[in-house]
Parts: structure tokens; sequence; C-alpha cells
């Protein structure tokens, strides 16, 4: 009897821990969806924010300022960590490897506050501009080591017997990683950089004193640039009620790109079955 | 040995591994443009050892080694190997699982190579050339000295590009008509062409197991190899497909030197002009295979050709 208590007990309480773990994200989305998705019309998504006190405006800049950050990031952050794990898998004696692995793995667990304030004191007190270049620098930063450590994994899952059948052809390195290792890992590397370009999109912390924010269009990117997690910030911490609801509506189109992102990859960059 | 097989063979094959040939040889210059080789592939003298004579009835050498050892970091995995395979013939290694067998062969592509702590010991000579000298360039190597694996292992691209693959990277089509000749010559050549013409462009992936293994053999050929390596071609295969690939290796070594690892006794007594037995990383005999299979000088030969053991 006792036994059984305890077996139906156990099972209640993974069954629920595992129901409130999928329910988090649909109780999130339905709130924001609540709160924001009456805001969300065409002309939010394309206007510039209005003076406190005009209702109506929209988020249009910080749509456009979070694609440059994050463009800049992914050109900054993703070939760093693409040709890194190259090196590694393809070239790299024992040592080094685990001291670059060791070193992206700890990069990896730097909180993003401290990544800012990084690229605060290298881009932004030396040009003494906030821009949308220290922004992107500051997120492809936090890129490297996901891009690194998930491209390492794909090139490693590539099979040795197919890097041999082409070295057995006379084939010199350069050749059979370009010709045989990248395009047989291809899908994975894309899918986990586009993952982790999702992981980035919503940061907030590296931004705050790097690309700052802006009320108006950015016409170069050596200006202070408006990101969707930042106005969401400013947004949400200001004491107007109109401002609040549009946070909300910032904040789900926020998550609904970042969902799109992870759809989108997990459609169309499955591993396909031979 | 019996009086009939010193007849039926040239005289004195099984000595061979005790009598190493001396580096330095007499140059024989006989260019072997017989063997159909495109001039994009470099024509290399061939050079017979001192005190061979020159008979007629005996294949060139091909490859020979001298005391060669190979090492895995501290692990010795062959042991002062000497031998002289010859050309348009087909050697058969058999032996134990782990006795270097595969290695072997794998020396004479320079395939190690890529084997972190990989180290090999003494001379591996093809056409007279010590493959292991400083200035021996392993590429070069291995678009000579073809290599068929134990797991046929096809690209995952098209049943063509498999075949054009080799000739591509090696840049030894002029034309994309050049090329679509050479896959089709190649792929007839691997028996293939017949089952495949019409899917060239399909995943190569697709094929048979067999079918992917005789891709794998055409994907080879497509640069005109002088050597062809097989280890274990067949031992993921059915019957069927075993034959097929076994008709295959009898056709190819009109054109080809082939040297072929197999745990399969019948085949290597099939296929196989010459048989060497490995056992721990030596080379224990080796010989005419008939004279190996029918009256082998070492009581080890015996006991595993018989199933006594391995």
């Amino acid at each position: 009897m006792r036994r059984r208590i305890i077996n139906y007990f156990i099972f209640s309480l993974t069954s629920l821990c595992a129901l409130l773990a999928v329910s988090v994200l649909l109780f999130i989305l339905g709130y924001l969806v609540w709160h924001g998705g009456r805001s969300i019309n065409w002309a939010f998504l394309t206007q510039l924010p209005k003076p406190v006190g005009e209702s109506g405006g929209g988020i249009g800049n910080a749509i456009a300022g979070s694609g440059k950050i994050i463009l800049i990031a992914t050109l900054f952050g993703v070939p760093l960590g693409f040709l890194g794990a190259l090196y590694l898998v393809e070239y790299g004696g024992t040592r080094f490897n685990f001291a670059v692995r060791y070193a992206a793995d700890l990069l990896n667990g730097v909180p993003s506050i401290v990544i800012g304030i990084f690229a605060y004191t290298l881009i932004v007190l030396r040009t003494k501009q906030f821009s949308a270049w220290a922004g992107g620098f500051a997120l492809g930063i936090m890129m490297i080591p996901t891009a690194l450590r998930s491209t390492e994994e794909f090139l490693r899952l590539v099979p040795r017997e197919l890097r041999e059948a082409a070295y057995a052809l006379g084939a010199p390195q350069w050749k059979v990683i370009a010709t045989v290792v990248i395009p047989v890992a291809l899908r994975g590397i894309l899918t986990g950089i586009m993952l982790s370009v999702a992981r980035i999109a919503g940061e907030t912390a590296p931004l705050l004193f790097t690309s700052f924010g802006n009320r108006f269009w950015s016409h170069s990117l050596n200006e202070p640039t408006a990101s969707l997690p930042v106005m969401i910030f400013t947004y949400a911490v200001g004491p107007y009620d109109d401002w609040h609801q549009q946070a909300w509506a910032a904040g789900l189109i926020l998550l609904l790109g970042v969902l799109l992102t992870n759809i989108v990859v997990r459609v169309f960059l499955r591993p396909r079955s031979a | 040995m019996t009086p009939e097989n010193l007849d039926e063979h040239e005289n004195g094959m099984p000595e061979m591994r005790f009598d190493p040939m001396p580096v330095e040889e007499e140059e024989i210059s006989h260019l072997k443009t017989e063997n159909g080789q495109t001039p994009a592939i470099t024509l290399l003298k061939t050079e017979l050892p001192a005190g061979t004579s020159p008979n007629r009835t005996l294949q060139a050498v091909k490859v020979s080694t001298d005391h060669l050892n190979f090492f895995y970091g501290q692990k010795q995995a062959l042991e002062d190997i000497c031998i002289q395979i010859r050309e348009q013939c087909v050697t058969a290694f058999i032996g134990p699982s782990g006795c270097g067998k595969s290695t072997f062969l794998r020396t004479m592509n320079r395939m190690n190579d890529l084997i972190p702590g990989a180290r090999v010991d003494g001379t591996v000579l093809i056409d007279g050339r010590d493959i292991y000298a400083r200035q021996a360039d392993p590429i070069e190597l291995r678009r000579r000295v073809g290599m068929i694996f134990q797991k046929s292992n096809p690209f995952p691209k098209s049943i063509y590009e498999n075949v054009a693959y080799g000739v591509r990277i090696n840049n030894l089509a002029h034309s994309r008509r050049d090329l679509d000749e050479i896959v089709e010559r190649t792929l007839r050549g691997a028996a293939l062409w017949d089952e495949v013409k019409d899917s060239l462009p399909k995943s190569a992936l697709a094929l048979s197991g067999g079918q992917q293994q005789r891709l794998c053999i055409a994907r080879a050929l497509a640069i005109e190899p002088e050597i062809l390596l097989m280890d274990e071609p067949a031992s993921a295969l059915d019957p069927i497909s075993t034959a097929k690939i076994e008709e295959l290796i009898f056709e190819l070594k009109k054109r080809y030197t082939i040297v072929i690892v197999t745990h399969n006794m019948q085949q290597a007594a099939r296929v196989s002009d010459f048989t060497g037995f490995f056992l721990m990383g030596r080379l224990m005999e080796f010989g005419d295979t008939r004279r190996i299979f029918t009256n082998p000088t070492k009581k080890e030969t015996e006991d595993y050709i018989t199933g006594r053991f391995g």
C-alpha cells in the first residue's frame, strides 16, 4: 500500500513538473498576446515612437536597429567561432585544443553585463560615441563560444571514413575540408549558428551602454542605435501606461522573431535522412 | 615444397621474405605505358633489384619493403616486414584481427600519416622510390595508390559526383565531355554502368551495399592509380555482391597491382596470386597462393588456414 502511494506521488510530481515546463512558454506567449496583441499593426511595426503624451507611434527604429546590431554581431562572431572550430577539429594539437575549448566555455559563462562593460571600455570610451558597432561587437563576443562549440560538435560528427575516402583520392587537406567535411556538416553548423543568433537577439545588458538607444532612425552605424530589448526595458520601467502597453507589444514581436527563427531552423535544416 | 609447385611458379618466391632486396638497384629504363596510363599521371621508371634476373614469366616488383616497423605511439604494430609485391598480380594478406595486415596496407599509401602518434621505421619502395623519403609527397603518392575501404564510404553526393570527385580535385578532365567520358568508362570498368546509367544524378546513398562498394571502386579507378589497396572490400557484403567484387578483381588485375586484405580464406585462395600470412605484427609466411594453402611451411600458417585458431 505504502509502495503504491509513493509511486503515485512520484508520478504526479514528475508529470506536474513536465507539464509546468511546457506551460511556461505557452503562458508567457499568452500573456504577451493578451497585453500586447492589440497594439500590433503595420504602423506599430514601421513608425517611429511618438513624443510622450501623444498616442500611437511605433517601434520601427528598434526593429531596424536590432537587425543591424545582430547582423554586425553575426559577421563578427560567426566567422571567428566557425574558423576556430575548424582549426580545433582539423589542425589543432590536444593541449592547445583543451585551452581553447576551456576558454570558450568560460567565455560562455561570463555574465553579459560584463561583456557590455568590456565593449564599452574598448569601443565607446575610445570613440566617445555609443554606436551600433559597439553593440554588435558585444553581442558578437557572446556568439563566439556558442558558434565555436556547436560548429566543432557537428564537424566531429563527420565520419572518419569520408575524410579517408577523400584523402585516399589524393586530396590535400584543405580540399578535404572544403569539399567533404564542410558540406557534410553544413546543415548542423547552420542550425547551431541560427540558434545562437536567436539566443543573442534578446540580450539587453550588453546593449545598455554600447548601442544605447535612440528615439529616431539612426542613419549610420556610428550613432546610438535603438534595439528591441533596450526599448522594452526603457518602456517597461517608464511611468506611462502607453509605454507599458508598447513594451508588451514589442516583447511579443521579439519573442515571435525568436520563435520563428527556431521553427525555420527546425523545419528547413532538419538533418535529412539518407 | 613439391617439385610441381616449383615448376608451376617462379623459382624461389617463398624465399623472397628472407632475402630482402637491396636498396641500391640497377635501373632498368622501361616505361610502363602498356599499363594504359594517361599522360596526366607521371610515368615512373620500374626498377628491378640487382640480382633479380629479368625473368619474363615473373612480373616486375612494384612495391617492396625493407625492415619495415610501424608504431602506434608506444605500441608496435608491424615488426620487420620485408616483402616484394609484384605488378599486375593480386597479393592477399590474411591473418587474425589485429595482426597488422590493415596497418601494413595503409603504410603503402601513407594513410597512417593521418593518425596522431603513428611512426614508421624502415623503407617502403614503390617503383624503387622511397615513399617515406623526406621529399616524397603523400598527396602525389595517394593519386597513384588508390584505396578501397572495408565499409563502403561514398560521399553524400550524386553517383556522378562520387566518380568525378577524384578527377575534379586532381584536375584530370579537360572539359565536361571529357569528365562524362571518364565517369562512364570508369563505371563500366567497375561493372556498375548498366545498373546506374539512368540514375547518375541520384544520391549514391540510395544504392545497395554491393553497388556502393563498386561505386567506391569506380571512384578510386577514375584517377587511374597504379596500385589498388583493398581493405576487406567484401566483408560487409552478401555472397552475390562478393562474387561480383571478386570477378571485378580478376578483371582489374590486368591493369593494376592489387593488394587485398581479407578475413575470408576462400576469397584469398580464389582471387590472389600471392598470399601473405600476418600474425602479431609479423609477416609469418609469404609466397605463391597455391603453395601457402596446400603446403605451408610454418605451423602457425597451417593452423590458421585449417581453422585451428584465429
